[in-house]
């Protein structure tokens, strides 16, 4: 087992008798792309500044390069770079002074030109902080994470308010640093962002870790109901309906047949082997689908499953810890 | 890009490299906003020749005051002196300087410096000094400008005016990082300061100076860090006495709100 270079152990912090974090734990390899996702007021920020030493921990520990950031938090500032969620320049500092300005602050800092370059900011390096685009500050502010050449760098809500072609232009950029050694924390709402980048991710709800894993490994360890969503020529739906609902009947792999929104598809939910049950029946009824797909599963079917409800990304801070209290 | 970085030490928990470039930038940022050197710079000037060329009868020699006093044969303009200074004093300390600080806070931008090894510490040192090179231009270039249009006597004890001029700072620049400290954000920084820095200028002789100033004002103003100020230098420019009162209220008001200002002051 690889040494972990990010450590946070039954991390616990409350605001008076709000518990924003009641208990997480996770550990972060060398290399990775590692998540912490879940819905805004989750205490995924507060578990992230708790970690770079901005709030002080109730209890638990938390250690970056094997230091405790709690105790002694100047000795890793060197080697962690942050990316808070607000915009924090002066509006009228241009991208490249303030690029110049937090290079001088590390002792082996990146070069300033190479990250405009790698963030595409080049042609706006002369350009103040206030006339930038959303997705430019959002460059520039992980171009400030990684000026300092940082071991860990933590990103928080980085793609919140972009547009759909800003946020994949940043997911790639977000790999390109990653294959450049950083080892990122990623902090995010989105759970097609997290499915997309994290190579491990914890999922956070009120407080503590609901689950835990590879994006895939927690949707393949869903419950093995499988759906197909079967649809047919307009002529041949109400036959099939009857040959798929008597099929269910009988058939133990198969469980039910539900509406799948338009008259002429039909959703079928079985076992992990209820496509060969399936097509046996269609053929012996000689009835031909038009199109046959299978339903994907994805995070928000693991959020579902571990919490019993549906996510919600901007359910609101008081309800979730409500929720963390009870 | 990081395996050459050499493994942490727990040696360093704060740490001022960069501070130079710090400066610089911040300078040059400041620069930038019109208002914030035009008030620390020129204002002090435009009020001395506004008042001294607007208002009739400012260049001419006092002769009501009784021939054996200080101010007989001095011009009016002449006695309002120390208070453009005091009031050079009071602008970048009060008006500019925690509206700076405020906005940086609410912005979050001492709570980014934070998570660097710059100390956030690093950027209120930057515009104290900003301020405080402002603040000395500002007079200097009210001195230069007063004196080439009107013409002023020497003053008596110069040493004392630089040291009223010193301190007078000392302890404007405690009260600005008061406001500094306990204003939520910008707006409440600038509401406050606006609320101190009025009352202020009138204790320090703006619409009254040196000694046409009433008695009850002159008594209330004593005891002020900028009444102190331009009363000290008033004192100190005209006349023979030694204002110790006034200075030791300036050392008071530092020695005591400083470390009020640094254990209010808030980060983010």
């Amino acid at each position: 087992m690889v040494q972990p270079i990010v450590e946070v152990r039954n991390l616990r912090k409350t605001y008076g008798d709000k518990v924003a974090v009641d208990d997480v734990s996770f550990a972060v390899e060398p290399g990775e792309i590692f998540g912490i996702l879940g819905p805004n007021g989750a205490g995924k920020t507060t578990t992230v500044e708790t970690l770079a030493g901005l709030r002080h921990a109730d209890g638990g520990t938390v250690r970056v390069l094997g230091i405790d950031t709690q105790r002694n938090p100047g000795a890793v500032r060197d080697h962690l770079g942050v990316q808070l969620q607000e915009a924090a320049l002066h509006d009228k500092i241009t991208v490249g002074e303030a690029l110049r300005l937090f290079a001088a602050f590390y002792d082996d800092p990146a070069d300033p030109d190479e990250l405009l370059e790698l963030l595409d900011l080049t042609p706006h390096a002369g350009v103040q902080f206030a006339r930038l685009s959303g997705g430019q500050r959002q460059r520039l502010s992980i171009a400030l994470a990684l000026v300092g050449n940082p071991r860990v760098a933590i990103l928080d809500e980085l793609t919140t308010g972009l547009d759909p072609q800003a946020r994949r232009s940043t997911w790639d950029l977000v790999e390109r640093v990653r294959a450049t050694g950083v080892t990122i924390l990623l902090v995010t709402h989105f759970m097609d962002e997290a499915e997309r980048l994290c190579d491990r991710l914890v999922v956070i709800d009120g407080g503590r870790v609901v689950a835990e894993g590879t994006p895939a490994g927690l949707i393949d360890g869903l419950e093995s109901e499988r759906t197909v969503v079967v649809r047919f020529a307009a002529e041949d739906a109400p036959r099939a309906r009857g040959v798929l609902d008597e099929l269910a009947a009988r058939h133990p792999d198969v469980l039910r047949v539900d509406d799948a929104g338009a008259a002429t598809e039909v959703a079928v939910t079985g076992s992990r082997r209820v496509l060969f049950a399936l097509v046996p029946a269609l053929a012996e009824a000689d009835l031909v689908p038009e199109d046959v797909r299978t339903v994907t599963k994805s995070l928000e079917d693991v959020f579902l499953a571990v919490t019993g409800r549906q996510y919600d990304p901007q359910a609101g801070d008081a309800q979730q810890l409500e929720g963390a209290r009870s | 890009m990081t395996t050459t970085a050499p493994a942490p030490t727990a040696a360093r928990t704060g740490s001022w490299r960069g501070f130079g470039r710090l400066l610089r930038t911040e300078t040059a940022v400041w620069l930038r906003d019109f208002a914030a050197p035009f008030f620390g710079i020129l204002f002090p000037t435009v009020i001395l020749l506004g008042v001294g060329l607007a208002i009739p009868g400012m260049r001419d020699p006092i002769t009501d005051a009784p021939p054996d006093s200080v101010w007989y044969g001095l011009t009016p303009v002449a006695t309002y002196l120390p208070t453009v200074l005091a009031m050079a004093v009071g602008t970048a300390s009060l008006t500019v300087m925690p509206v700076t600080i405020a906005t940086y806070r609410e912005k979050g931008v001492l709570r980014r410096l934070s998570t660097t090894p710059m100390r956030p510490q690093g950027i209120v040192v930057a515009h104290l000094v900003i301020n405080a090179v402002t603040t000395v231009v500002g007079a200097a270039l009210a001195l230069v400008v007063g004196q080439l249009v009107f013409g002023f006597v020497a003053p008596e004890q110069l040493g004392v005016v630089v040291l009223s001029f010193v301190l007078g700072m000392a302890a404007m620049f405690t009260l600005g990082m008061l406001v500094a400290a306990v204003a939520p954000r910008a707006s409440a920084a600038n509401a406050i300061a606006m609320s101190l820095y009025f009352p202020m200028l009138l204790l320090a002789g703006l619409w009254t100076p040196g000694p046409i100033m009433p008695e009850v004002l002159r008594q209330i103003g004593q005891f002020t860090p900028l009444g102190a100020a331009a009363q000290s230098m008033t004192t100190a420019w005209f006349e023979q006495g030694f204002p110790l009162l006034q200075l030791i209220v300036m050392a008071v008001w530092t020695v005591v709100a400083l470390p009020v200002a640094i254990r209010l002051f808030r980060w983010s």
